[in-house]
């Protein structure tokens, strides 16, 4: 009998009476009064930043004139052909990443992005920096409301991201930037 | 073998640092409590979880073959199997199978309980663990001592020493923003170079065939999606039925380990990116003979969380290497006597039984329930020391004869006033690292009939 036949008759002789269940109600969670302020109040709060602009031109402007450094690459606007195939070795020098996000989670201050936008799926974890650009009408309340918007296998990998990378490994102090993004900012457009 | 007394015993010699050790982890737990309160429907989202949690794994076997069924229409390969050996030899075969020897591993609490790393490196192959706490206690050959906060043990000078010996770090520079840019260096040059990764699995979705892997560091993306090949490694009770449940189990997972709202990363695969190989292998190694326990079976439910550790004060006082095991902590002590009864006799007692773990558990698990019970079925089996059931016998003779018990409190409360020398001595296991309590002037008893009638 291979493993997987053990397996699965162990489960068989095994498995209590089958249980109902009530599935979660989205209607009874917390909900909050401005959800764009709850997120950039959480997002702050984990060690992200949270800027807002009226419009995608000047969302665009706005992103123009940040400080990026030297290694660019914004997956928003004209990236390089090769990106998706793009060594980690060559990745690993990218100074900012810029990525659209298509929901933000107002209680936890994360943004689902998928392999779609990220285009290579190791950028959004190996750039210096992070940044996610957003529009608020995206913004949920609550992580109920954000697995209602999307849909988690609409391609081969998705992410919620929250704030830049981090540990507190060393003696429980807080270090921003572990591994990844020592920053992550979120531009929201507002209209 | 040594027990958790004695284990614990050589723990708190160092008094300064046990203090620590506690006060950081309740910390911890008061972190967990502000991001509790702050969810008016917390409770109702444990009673979801819980809820799950039972109605999948009373039709486990229906959901299993969803899930591969899924999985492999995404293209992911599928695994099984029944025991740790069989778990560390399919993941050997990979790696000969594709002359692989660059190596990541992000947390993966299975891997540690089949002790992958161990069985690797006696074939001759180096794994790195990438996470910044399993790297420190990597290089000092030690285990983690705390699922999720796995140098728990150490201070930084500690931290600092070890880094110094195997990174170079400045001899004496304790600060851990330079330590983990130290790490962080060394680590990006290991995912940089990596060929295989292997992950643990937070959830699998039988709905989707796809599962999360969750992380603040982004240690598990950064060595996925830079190697070629990927294994990803769960137990088979991680699975839950639909991608809409991960809302309730994300919103509990992170508020009870650490108090924040989410990790930093929830990263959610289906399917390989182009030219990858994408493993999942599946894991029995017990757990369907826990499933056939009613008394025991709803251990399974656990999310690995660690809310039970940083709450318990045996825990928070004894450390996580007290416990001779993978998962330590209240709920390592009802899994693992499963596994082996004998060599684990010893972790139901180590336990008050103040409940303080069931309460604070997100999937509802009766923790101090399955503590008390072990003891009985495993007193009843044999395993327990004759002492401690002479003790108990002689316990359970005193307690049962009111006229007796009274002369005995008596008894006891004057040897406690008169002859202190007759308690205050080494073999007295309650004078050990102990101060004994004054004596009361007169027992409960006594206090009541003479207040009464006031």
């Amino acid at each position: 009998m291979s493993s997987r036949d053990k397996i699965f008759s162990a489960i068989r002789k095994n498995k209590p009476e089958p249980v109902p269940f009530a599935e979660p109600d989205a209607s009874v969670v917390i909900s909050y009064p401005d959800l764009f302020e709850q997120f950039k109040t959480v997002l702050t709060a984990i060690g992200g930043s949270c800027i807002e602009v009226s419009s995608a031109a000047e969302a665009n402007k706005l992103i123009a004139e940040l400080e990026k450094g030297a290694y660019v690459i914004d997956t928003t606007a004209d990236y390089p052909e090769n990106l998706a195939s793009l060594s980690p070795g060559l990745l690993a020098s990218v100074d900012t990443a810029i990525i659209r996000g298509l929901t933000a989670v107002a209680e936890n201050g994360s943004i689902w992005v998928t392999e779609k936008e990220m285009v290579n799926r190791l950028l959004p974890f190996i750039a210096q920096q992070l940044i996610l650009v957003i529009h608020e009408k995206d913004i949920v309340p609550t992580m109920h409301q954000a697995y209602e918007k999307i849909t988690i296998n609409e391609t081969g990998f998705g992410v919620f991201i929250a704030g830049p990378s981090k540990t507190a490994d060393i003696e429980q102090s807080l270090v921003i930037g572990a591994h990844g993004p020592c920053g992550m900012r979120a531009v929201v457009i507002k209209n | 073998m040594k027990d958790h007394a004695t284990l614990a015993e050589e723990f708190i010699k160092d008094e300064a640092r046990t203090n620590w050790h506690d006060e950081t982890l309740w910390f911890v737990r008061q972190k967990r409590d502000k991001a509790a309160h702050g969810l008016p429907e917390w409770e109702q989202l444990r009673e979801w979880a819980s809820q799950i949690k039972n109605h999948t794994l009373s039709n486990m076997d229906r959901y299993l073959e969803e899930f591969e069924k899924n999985a492999l229409a995404n293209g992911i390969r599928v695994h099984w199997a029944a025991t740790a050996e069989e778990h560390n030899r399919i993941i050997h075969d990979i790696i000969k199978k594709n002359g692989i020897t660059r190596i990541v591993k992000s947390k993966s609490m299975l891997t540690e309980e089949c002790h992958l790393n161990h069985y690797l490196e006696e074939q001759g192959v180096e794994v790195v663990d990438t996470d910044l706490g399993e790297r420190i206690v990597q290089f000092r050959h030690e285990p983690p001592s705390h699922i999720v906060l796995p140098a728990i043990h150490l201070k930084k000078q500690d931290v600092s020493d070890t880094f110094h010996k195997h990174l170079h770090t400045e001899k004496g520079n304790n600060d851990p923003t330079y330590l983990t840019r130290a790490a962080r260096v060394h680590l990006r040059e290991k995912f940089i170079a990596s060929e295989l990764a292997i992950t643990g699995v937070n959830f699998a979705v039988a709905e989707t065939g796809g599962f999360v892997v969750c992380t603040n560091e982004g240690n598990a993306d950064m060595g996925t999606h830079a190697a070629n090949v990927h294994i990803a490694c769960m137990g088979f009770e991680k699975l839950i039925p639909k991608a809409s449940h991960l809302s309730v189990f994300l919103r509990l997972l992170a508020r009870s380990a650490t108090g924040q709202p989410v990790t930093t990363y929830s990263s959610h695969f289906h399917k390989p990116k182009p030219g990858q190989e994408m493993h999942i292998v599946i894991v029995d190694n017990g757990r369907s003979n826990i499933l056939g326990k009613p008394d025991f079976r709803n251990a399974l439910k656990c999310i690995r969380c660690a809310a039970c550790f940083n709450t318990c004060p045996v825990y928070r006082r004894s450390g996580g290497f007290s416990y001779h095991t993978a998962v330590a902590g209240p709920i390592g002590s009802i899994l693992n006597p499963n596994f082996d009864p004998k060599k684990y006799s010893d972790l139901p007692f180590a336990s008050s039984l103040c409940g303080s773990c069931s309460n604070v558990c997100p999937v509802k698990i009766d923790i101090h329930d399955q503590l008390w019970k072990w003891r009985q079925a495993l007193t009843k089996a044999g395993y327990v020391p004759l002492m401690k059931k002479i003790m108990m016998k002689g316990m359970a003779f005193v307690l049962g004869r009111p006229a007796l018990y009274r002369f005995s409190g008596a008894s006891a409360r004057w040897v406690l006033r008169y002859m202190p020398f007759m308690v205050k001595f080494k073999i007295n296991p309650w004078y050990k690292q102990r101060e004994m309590p004054a004596p009361p002037k007169q027992s409960f008893r006594e206090w009541y009939i003479q207040n009464k009638k006031k």
